[in-house]
């Protein structure tokens, strides 16, 4: 008798083991809800691991007010099928109420402000883990990150301090007013998820895909022509056929040039690619160790 | 199909057919490294990704260019492994580092530790889901004390393959003799490991022989390269699916109208098989039932075995809750409050005798106290120490405990999930003890 697993089907088993510790341990917990493929994934695992059940977490965007418009369609549509609830922390808000202030310059962005929101979401509805997408082959900084991810009351991620992981065995305990981050998917690559996303019919954000778009040359990367992007005298906005790989906020996230129109296409392109899916996020390429300080900051 | 082109260091293009359908047959393989600074560990793992075609563009850009600025002569692919800051600085790996890669053939996990003695908790952990461990061993020194220890370890948490890579064989040559030696002193002293498939490759993990492709220099090597081995090892075989054991992680109750009187058990199969129509006892309360259907999603499966995440119905309506565990009767599990077992030490303050410590084993959640400390294993030599026995951080040795309730376990030999359990520190919360049951 033959009885092997795909690894897709090893890595699903994985995530859905790891959710379903995430509800028996926790009260409170939340899913980080970006609208990126990653986060789509933890959704729809989230739905397999409980069903018939409702998922038993609400769906957290931390909004910064610079979402492409497709995204935030996205969001609710997918919240409405699933008859899941939506806490939206808006950038915007913690601006006009004084907690963080807007960048200025040509590259500024609310990437950093981000943080501040999320943190005071998660001080205002109590949650005791915060379920991300986060995989640990996109970057260095999280090659090291564990699937319970302990964090002190500030949010902050000390690397000295990290929990053994052995076995299946994860340890969720805490203090009053710590919490933890939680990654199911962190032995999952990019192309594991677009495999899987395709070998299960998920619908996918249009961005994913092939389209027109107004785009401008920064930095070695194609960003989308937006009012929320200032651009400089030299440069020019032109029409190309565009996707983007990764989705961020519009004033961080490059697009690619390609044709790529369907999920196969993708898949395809993915596996041939010759720069990480983070490449074209600008603010991974600040510092050397950017992700690295955003964590202990308090980032996902 | 697609067509992978690229340029080789020598300026040749490949072309290179990717079937994108081929991906959906592939097995997961995990493996550890384990060596020191010294001993090109990082450095065989870079030339493995690189190699394979499995490092990107950008981040082989991004280490070229603090290679450079280092001042160094090749192209460091050490540093593609080094994250953090502090390591980056220092040149040393900390923790353990999990990298991915994969050939048309199997998708890999590294887990990546540290060859320091002061880190051997980094190693236990990395080890206790591998299914195979490198041992890198420097051609100049043969098999020392770390190679010892490495391997110990790796067959103390049941991996159930080594690969010993005789590394640097360009420095010596590549001569055979002296890689014969190292293979005729390591099966000496392999004879006290409990892993029995070993297998040797010289290679050279800066100039890239035998790792992934063969080596021009070594013909009278007649093994396979080490990626050709990590592809085809035989791993199907090494999950236990005789005993079925399902501990029940949580219990679905939607309460909703459509489905008012579901109750599943969802878990994930730590060994054997199960179908529906099969008959089950529940530990610990001994009622039995039958199963009723298996599924996952709403869809129906025919059988289901470990590893899968599944949600089980039973035709009888139980009291059962996560904690519990579904067996079959004629194949019961040791049920215990008094357990031997070896234990990996992982916090600075040491294992006290008479000290009360949470449990975690599988889905359940009990307290324990350590009876006694049996003896601290010398991990250079086996040895036992008896006297007086303290186990502090990184140390390795025997206890007894007594839990608050019994355990449904099996010896850690016949079963790494049913048989590993973790101590943790109540007033801390941190994990300071892995734990692996003796029979």
């Amino acid at each position: 008798m033959s009885y092997t697993l795909n690894h897709l089907k090893t890595l699903e088993s994985e995530s859905i083991f790891v959710l379903r510790e995430v509800a028996a341990q926790f009260q409170n917990p939340a899913i980080l809800f970006s609208g990126g493929k990653d986060s789509i994934l933890v959704t729809y695992l989230a739905k397999k691991a409980f069903y018939p059940a409702a998922v038993p977490f609400p769906l957290v965007h931390i909004d910064t007010g610079h979402n492409f418009p497709e995204t935030l369609e996205y969001r609710d549509k997918l919240v409405e099928r699933l008859d899941a609830r939506l806490i939206v922390g808006s950038v915007q808000d913690s601006i006009d109420h004084g907690r963080v202030a807007e960048e200025k310059g040509y590259n500024a962005s609310r990437i950093r402000l981000q943080t501040t929101t999320l943190l005071d979401i998660i001080e205002k509805y109590k949650f005791d883990a915060c379920i991300g997408g986060a995989r640990r082959d996109e970057e260095k900084a999280r090659a090291k990150e564990r699937f319970f991810s302990h964090r002190d009351e500030f949010g902050q991620w000390d690397p000295k301090n990290q929990r053994p992981e052995l076995w299946n065995l994860f340890n969720g305990r805490m203090q009053q007013g710590e919490n933890f981050r939680i990654f199911p998917i962190s032995n999952w690559t990019e192309l594991d998820v677009w495999q899987y996303l395709a070998m299960e019919g998920i619908e996918m954000p249009s961005l994913y895909f092939s389209h027109k778009r107004r785009v401008f040359q920064r930095d070695g990367n194609l960003l989308a022509e937006s009012p929320n992007i200032p651009m400089k005298p030299h440069e020019q906005a032109e029409e190309m056929v565009v996707r983007f790989r990764t989705i961020g906020d519009i004033t961080s996230t490059g697009a690619t040039l390609s044709t790529a129109g369907t999920l196969d296409d993708i898949i395809q392109e993915v596996a041939a690619t010759r720069t990480t899916e983070r490449g074209g996020r600008a603010d991974d390429k600040r510092s050397e160790t950017s992700m690295e300080d955003r964590k202990k900051e308090g980032y996902f | 199909m697609v067509d992978l082109i690229s340029i080789t260091e020598n300026d040749t293009v490949e072309v290179e057919k990717f079937d994108s359908n081929s991906y959906l047959n592939m097995e997961l393989l995990r493996f550890t490294t384990a060596g020191s600074v010294d001993d090109g560990k990082s450095t065989l793992i870079g030339r493995l990704l690189y190699d394979s075609k499995s490092i990107f563009e950008d981040q082989y850009e991004s280490i070229r260019a603090t290679s450079e600025k280092r001042g160094e002569q090749y192209v460091n692919l050490a540093l593609f492994t080094d994250g953090l800051k502090a390591e980056r600085e220092q040149g040393i790996t900390i923790d353990v580092a999990y990298r991915y890669f994969s050939t048309p053939k199997r998708k890999f996990i590294i887990a990546d530790t540290p060859g320091h003695i002061q880190y051997t908790r980094n190693m236990v952990t990395g080890a206790s889901t591998a299914n195979l461990a490198i041992i890198l061993v420097d051609a100049r020194h043969g098999v020392v004390e770390q190679t010892k220890r490495h391997s110990i370890i790796a067959s103390l948490l049941g991996i159930p393959h080594i690969a010993v890579c005789i590394n640097k064989m360009d420095m010596l040559d590549y001569s055979q003799e002296v890689f014969d030696k190292i293979v005729e002193d390591y099966r000496v002293f392999a004879t006290r490991l409990k892993t029995k498939d070993i297998h040797f490759i010289p290679v050279s993990a800066l100039l890239g022989d035998n790792i992934v492709h063969r080596s021009e220099y070594m013909k009278w090597y007649e093994g396979v390269t080490l990626l050709y081995l990590l592809e085809t090892i035989h791993i199907a075989s090494d999950i236990n699916h005789i005993d079925l054991r399902f501990p029940v992680q949580f219990v679905i109750r939607p309460y909703s109208d459509k489905f008012h009187d579901y109750r599943g058990y969802a878990g994930r199969i730590a060994s054997g098989v199960i179908r529906p129509g099969d008959k089950v006892t529940v530990l610990p309360s001994g009622f039995t039932s039958k199963v009723k259907r298996v599924e996952l999603d709403g869809k129906e499966l025919e059988e289901a075995f470990a590893p899968l995440s599944v949600t089980v119905l039973l035709e009888d309506d139980i009291d059962i809750s996560r904690g519990d565990m579904l067996v079959r009767e004629n194949n019961l599990p040791r049920q215990s409050q008094d357990i031997e077992a070896m234990v990996c030490w992982m916090s600075d303050k040491p294992l006290q005798l008479n000290g009360k410590y949470a449990l975690k084993h599988t889905t359940k959640d009990v307290r324990a106290v350590i009876k006694e400390i049996k003896y601290k294993l010398d991990i250079n030599s086996l040895h036992r120490i008896t006297e007086n026995p303290s186990i502090g951080m990184n140390d390795i040795g025997r206890i007894s405990i007594r839990t608050t309730a019994p355990l449904c376990c099996d010896a850690y030999t016949r079963n790494r999930d049913t048989g590993s359990f973790i101590l943790i520190d109540e007033a801390t919360n941190v994990t300071v003890g892995a734990c692996m049951i003796i029979d």
